[in-house]
């Protein structure tokens, strides 16, 4: 039996303590906002929140989260979250959209760390999450975008 | 017969008659929808059988939502957009009322015009090129159909009556929307004929400020793709295939797996074994205990190196078949004052989107068959669905999703995902529906990729350094041998194999293009630009090539030969002129040109590196100039151009896919390494303003990019990299 928080929530799950907490939130959970891309941390798209750092749900065993606190896509909310989430619908980032859920959790992780980031910046906090239909350049302006919003 | 590929004018207009009627099937919301009677069959069949609401383009519910039924699959490309586009410029609805769902079953409807209409499909960027008629018209009959509803009630002059934002209205103080119209609406008369927008009262189409309707469900999780299906009691498979291709499941012991808590069953279908689990952590626990033996006798046991060797020992020989064949290149190569050669070396290359290939199906007690999945062809997916599970296409309702990804992926004329998830169903029986997931190393090695080839190219100049002769020996697989698409291949040419080089648009007198086929069982597909994969970075390095060997400038020399070409001309001078092409640069850092056809779409890209030395290089930046005729929507033209300039590029760059004693080396993105943010340059579009009809924009980005790039690092090495991919080139 594992207990944590889950976007506010109290949960407990008995499942396989061996259980990536990527298929416990979208199996067992039934939040399928996170997605599966490669199951080892090389494409991003199952990025959550464990108490606020973007963490790769795919090599997070459910065993590892006693006591923590994680957010999803579906959950995240406030300021940060909400101005990226809006400034990358109305620049049109997705394209397939699929890697778009880990590519705003990894967003939002670097502009609570860091209001103001360089390219550099946003190059190094992203590039661990793939995009095959390359929006790289959107989600880059994006990300600029919302931090001068945030500013403001 | 398939026509594949787009040919110029082989789009037929629709026919201008629609079928109208109300949608009363039980339990269903009255509506009204319109069915173009395109094919002679579709007027034959009795009105009960077209009275699904399933089959038609645009819907309009009591409830006010506009329902477009997509004949073009939706796999990021943005079709389902553009489709919406040509509708709402004729209906003057809401946005916030659209939805658009991909419709099958029925090729009449929804063939493809760009194919001749003989078969649905998404391919070969023809969405916008097979809908442009087809749904403008279908908007602009819903919308005279509502305003006749709205005539007859408020009994004023149809002329009148205004449509704007989903509101019809009348001078008088009338008002309605379209949901409380609709139902009165489908008891109007059939207009025989519908008058489209001339282009000056467009406000839709090429309008810079439209916005996808639909970016914010992916943003917030809410958009739902195949492996986000909800059903009572969906299991989860997962499938072992053969580590090699062709062989086949000798024996396999499913024992240990079937203890195993939570697994459901262990399944043989013609492709592999099955492991069924009640989610998809059990079904990968009990995939690790099923034990399978394989017999390896009709397997490909070649490595791709071994592939390699052999294809470049048929390039020193004749090719098996002739493409294109102007004047006489042999002769001309003789007496040219320079000859340049060159062999090229193309790896396979994986697909590799990022949802992991997957489908789903039910087998229903009535005796029918759902399936979910991304159906980029559903009429044989339909067809074969229906030989697998034992019954006929009339029974197999296919439901098409939104897919993570395809880039050519998802059209399969064997169908693999869809004869996975129809024979594991089938052997669960009825009533319980199963979800085939592959994982990212099924994904992997699963086969279908971009061919391996070898180009054997030589060129001669003549004393002024004009181009007198080229002659380009292609070797490699054919995408389409042994498929139902295998008819399209004319005298041993499968047209996939040589695009790009067969249309070269360079005035050279004497061209020679050759092809020969390989026999090899490594499974291969259309990927992203197809052909032009390959001879795009060919044809461009090697023209790039001949321009410096007849010192020229890349541009200029390219324009020279271009006088029977001007859109070429024109998107090549354009990509130039934004670039400050001849403009001096700082030290370290060089330009690329490259331009390229495909699709009937014209693009040119300058790309600006920074070099510094070996395999030390970054690409800064692209300029990009398109011509795809029309514009529907540019900043979606400008989101294709970008992603496929990054999609391209990552490819050059560094993927490459290889096998091992027939074995795929790669198995994730560890060693497979598509382009990561780290690496795109910023990329600017610029569309080329134009009267022709709109052509495709989904793969034409993707060729230039190569050799746009690959020219650029031979300014700053002297050298032309001929095998790809380039770091890895640089750092041998």
């Amino acid at each position: 039996m594992v207990a944590f928080t889950l976007n506010g929530e109290a949960r407990t799950l008995d499942v396989d303590p061996d259980m990536p907490l990527l298929w416990a939130i979208r199996d067992v959970i039934g939040l399928t906002g996170t997605k599966f891309g490669c199951g080892m941390a090389q494409c991003g798209a199952c990025t959550v929140h464990i108490d606020g750092v973007a963490t790769r749900s795919c090599q997070t065993a459910i065993s590892d989260v006693e006591g923590a606190s994680i957010t999803t896509i579906e959950g995240i909310s406030g300021k940060v979250s909400e101005t990226i989430q809006a400034v990358w619908a109305e620049m049109d980032v997705p394209q397939c959209g699929y890697c778009q859920s880990g590519q705003i959790m990894s967003a939002a992780a670097l502009l609570a760390e860091t209001p103001k980031p360089t390219d550099e910046d946003i190059d190094s906090a992203m590039s661990g999450n793939l995009c095959r239909c390359a929006t790289y350049q959107r989600i880059r302006a994006a990300i600029h975008e919302a931090a001068h919003r945030l500013e403001a | 017969m398939l026509q594949f590929r787009l040919k110029q004018g082989a789009v037929q207009p629709t026919r201008r008659q629609f079928l109208i009627g109300t949608a009363a099937t039980a339990g269903l919301a009255v509506g009204y929808r319109l069915i173009a009677a395109s094919p002679a069959a579709a007027q034959a069949a009795p009105a009960e059988a077209q009275a699904n609401p399933f089959q038609a383009y645009v819907e309009i519910t009591p409830e006010n939502r506009i329902l477009i039924h997509s004949s073009q699959f939706e796999m990021g490309q943005g079709s389902y957009f553009g489709i919406a586009t040509l509708v709402m410029e004729e209906l003057e609805g809401d946005w916030a009322q659209v939805d658009v769902i991909g419709a099958a079953g029925n090729t009449g409807l929804y063939g493809n015009l760009a194919w001749g209409g003989a078969m649905q499909g998404t391919g070969g960027s023809t969405s916008m090129t097979s809908s442009w008629e087809r749904y403008r018209k279908a908007g602009a009959a819903a919308r005279s159909m509502l305003v006749a509803a709205a005539a007859k009630e408020w009994n004023v002059p149809a002329g009148e009556i205004e449509v704007a934002s989903g509101v019809v209205s009348h001078a008088s103080g009338k008002r309605a929307n379209f949901g409380e119209l609709a139902t009165a609406a489908a008891e109007m008369p059939i207009p025989n004929d519908v008058e489209l927008k001339p282009r000056d009262r467009w406000t839709q189409i090429g309008a810079e400020n439209l916005k996808r309707y639909d970016s914010r469900s992916k943003v917030d999780g809410t958009q739902t793709y195949t492996i986000d299906l909800k059903m009572d009691g969906l299991a989860t498979a997962v499938m072992i295939h053969p580590p090699k291709f062709g062989a086949e499941v000798a024996s396999f012991d499913p024992a240990k797996a079937k203890a195993l808590d939570g697994i459901v069953d262990v399944i043989q279908t013609p492709r592999g074994i099955a492991v069924v689990g009640t989610n998809m952590w059990t079904a990968l626990k009990g995939r690790d205990l099923v034990e399978v033996k394989w017999d390896e006798a009709k397997a490909e046991k070649r490595g791709s190196a071994q592939i390699m060797t052999e294809y470049n020992k048929l390039a020193d020989g004749p090719g098996a078949a002739t493409a294109r064949n102007d004047g006489d290149a042999a002769s001309a190569l003789t007496g040219a004052a320079k000859v340049v050669e060159g062999r090229y070396e193309f790896p396979y290359l994986a697909h590799a989107s990022i949802e992991p290939l997957n489908a789903a199906a039910r087998f229903n007690e009535d005796g029918t068959i759902d399936v979910w999945g991304g159906h980029q062809m559903p009429d044989l997916y339909q067809m074969i669905a229906a030989q697998i599970g034992g019954t006929t296409p009339d029974k197999v309702k296919l439901h098409v999703m939104k897919t993570g990804g395809s880039f050519g992926r998802r059209a399969v004329a064997d169908a693999d995902l869809i004869v996975e998830a129809v024979a594991t169903a089938r052997a669960l029986g009825p009533g319980k529906p199963v979800r085939v997931q592959w994982t990212r190393e099924n994904d992997m090695r699963g086969g279908r990729y971009r061919p391996a080839y070898v180009h054997a190219v030589k060129a001669g100049l003549d004393k002024d350094g004009k181009i007198v002769a080229l002659h380009d020996h292609i070797i490699g697989q054919s995408i389409m041998g042994g498929s139902p698409m295998a008819a399209m291949i004319k005298d041993g040419i499968d047209p996939t194999s040589v695009e790009g080089a067969v249309n070269l648009p360079y005035a050279i007198p004497n061209l020679k293009v050759e092809l020969t086929t390989t026999d090899v069982k490594v499974p291969v597909l259309w990927w992203r630009s197809v052909g032009s994969t390959h001879t795009a970075y060919v044809m461009e390095t090697f023209i790039d090539e001949l321009a410096a060997a007849a010192n020229r400038d890349p541009v200029e020399f390219r324009l020279s030969m271009l006088d029977e070409h001007p859109r070429h001309a024109a998107v090549l001078k354009l990509a130039a002129e934004k670039a400050g092409w001849g403009t001096p640069l700082p030290e370290g850092r060089f330009r690329g040109v490259a331009l390229h056809e495909s699709f009937s779409t014209y693009v040119a890209e300058v790309v600006e590196i920074t070099f510094k030395g070996g395999s030390d290089f970054t690409v800064d930046r692209v300029v990009c100039a398109v011509d795809c005729g029309i514009a529907i929507n540019p900043d979606q033209i400008r989101a294709q151009m970008e992603g496929g300039i990054g999609f391209g590029l990552g490819a050059i760059l560094q993927e490459e896919l290889t096998l091992t004693e027939g074995v795929v080396d790669q198995e994730n993105y560890d060693t497979y390494t598509p382009l990561r943010i780290n690496q795109m340059p910023s990329v600017e579009v610029h569309i080329v303003a134009s009267d022709e009809p709109p052509t495709g924009v989904g793969e034409p980005g993707v060729p230039p990019i190569g050799p746009a790039v690959g020219n650029a690092l031979r300014a700053a090495t002297g050298k032309t990299i001929r095998k790809p991919p380039l770091i890895k080139s640089l750092s041998a």
